[in-house]
């Protein structure tokens, strides 16, 4: 049976780990290649890196991070943060990604997602959205949270996988970092809308978070969190043996 | 030394660190030569199957590859890899792969129940049926293993050396005598992926 997975996020900036609580207000963490083989070797199934670095020269770091964790971790790699070209996504599957997020870059250009996906398969190609409740509506934002596009959320996110997105990140502004759970109501609509795996979000403060999550939701396949898992508040391997005793399947390592 | 065959399909960046992890020495290379002087072949992949066995058959890489199984050296195909191994895709079309193991490619669609997505994405655990192969003498029965794939390899139960349960038992690995292939990506399965490699690496 195909178990449902715990990925950790790494947000990474000039070649650091950092993390954002309600996207403000970074914190340096810790060596992104560091983390990461601790992460795999503790029972991670996927890692997600975020380059949310602004400068070229943070992108060189970032990309040098990339190559040297893909040569020491042997989990699959998710990159994301200012993939806006057909090159960008180039630039990191040659060095080790498996999959490639993209955000602010697809609402810019929605066609990249169309042409990555031909280009590279749709297994590739991850649509994360930012979304937020705006006068009853889920709206999709842009640029790390910042701005409001002004589009409905479902009909976006649907209307990425009809064009190629083989995954989708569901990242609930609302409930990001304030660690009361995830989005279950986000969830259950974009779940209901696509065929294709999605991964939960936003929120998760505790274990009891990620099991509440897969019972409720069961066609979620992935919970990601970031800040709970790098400061030790969620240890991997005591989630996955929770969620084995709760009947939901995990690779247990 | 292995020859990690480079036929312009996929990234094997990882694959190539993942030989350099355990120790082994491989060399990516699209040149017949190499692939024929080596001691063991990778057959990587991704993508689509009539694309990509064009392009092995184009760069007259199919030969090499063939040839090298003929004479007898471990030969691991990996997930697409895998499928070019059998004789027939049915991937937009009808395509012809290496025919070095007796089979078919056919879309998973057809096998498992409605309502589960595609494609089979994510860590599934290995079934042997009892089956005993050299691949797979590091690991055990159970353990997980990485898979992404929307098409598996059917009409090919005789040579069948493991499954993985998703609604339909669908093929995980095969084997004939000395070619092996992997439905899922060793390099991305973490300890027991490196542990398949090293089997692979002792053959």
């Amino acid at each position: 049976m195909i178990t449902k997975r715990i990925i950790p996020c790494l947000d990474v900036r000039d070649g650091r780990v950092v993390k954002g609580v309600n996207f403000a207000g970074l914190q340096d963490v810790s060596s992104p290649v560091e983390l990461a083989e601790y992460y795999s070797a503790n029972g991670a199934d996927e890692l997600v890196f975020y380059d949310i670095t602004a400068s070229a020269e943070g992108r060189r770091l970032f990309t040098d991070v990339l190559c040297e964790t893909a040569r020491r971790v042997f989990i699959p790699l998710t990159v994301g943060g200012g993939i806006n070209t057909l090159d960008d996504f180039d630039r990191v599957l040659k060095c080790g990604a498996d999959k490639v997020s993209v955000n602010s870059g697809a609402i810019r250009n929605p066609n990249l997602i169309r042409d990555a996906a031909k280009r590279y398969g749709d297994q590739c190609v991850v649509i994360s959205a930012d979304v937020k409740r705006v006068d009853g509506m889920f709206r999709v934002y842009a640029r790390g949270g910042r701005d409001d596009t002004g589009m409905e959320a479902i009909g976006w996110i649907r209307r990425c996988v009809d064009m190629g997105a083989g995954e989708v990140v569901l990242n609930s502004i609302d409930t990001d970092g304030v660690k009361q759970g995830f989005d279950l109501e986000m969830l259950q609509a974009v779940c209901d809308a696509v065929s294709v795996p999605v991964i939960a979000s936003g929120g998760a403060g505790c274990i009891a978070d990620f099991v509440t999550l897969f019972q409720t939701l069961p066609r979620v396949d992935a919970g990601l969190a970031a800040s709970i898992f790098h400061f030790g508040e969620v240890p991997i391997p005591a989630l996955k043996a929770a969620l084995a005793e709760n009947g939901i399947p995990v690779r247990l390592a | 030394m292995i020859a990690i065959v480079d036929y312009g399909v996929g990234n094997l960046f990882s694959l190539r660190s993942s030989f350099a992890a355990i120790g082994v020495e491989a060399a990516v290379t699209g040149k017949a030569e190499e692939i024929l002087a080596a001691d063991r072949v990778v057959l990587p992949g991704v993508g689509a199957f009539g694309d990509a066995a064009e392009k092995l058959r184009a760069t007259g890489l199919d030969r090499a590859v063939v040839a090298a199984a003929g004479a007898g050296k471990p030969l691991l195909g990996i997930c697409l890899g895998m499928q070019l191994l059998l004789e027939t895709g049915f991937e937009y079309g009808e395509h012809r792969g290496l025919g070095l193991v007796p089979g078919e490619v056919r879309p998973i669609a057809e096998v498992i129940p409605a309502g589960l997505k595609i494609p089979h994405i994510g860590w599934n655990a290995l079934d042997f049926g009892g089956r005993k192969s050299p691949l797979f003498q590091n690991i055990h029965a159970g353990d997980h293993v990485y898979f992404v794939h929307s098409y598996y390899a059917a009409n090919c139960a005789e040579h069948t050396i493991a499954t993985a349960d998703y609604g339909a038992p669908l093929t995980a690995a095969v084997q004939r005598e000395n070619v092996f292939g992997c439905q899922f990506h060793p390099e991305k399965s973490g300890g027991v992926g490196l542990n398949i490699l090293r089997a692979f690496c002792a053959l």
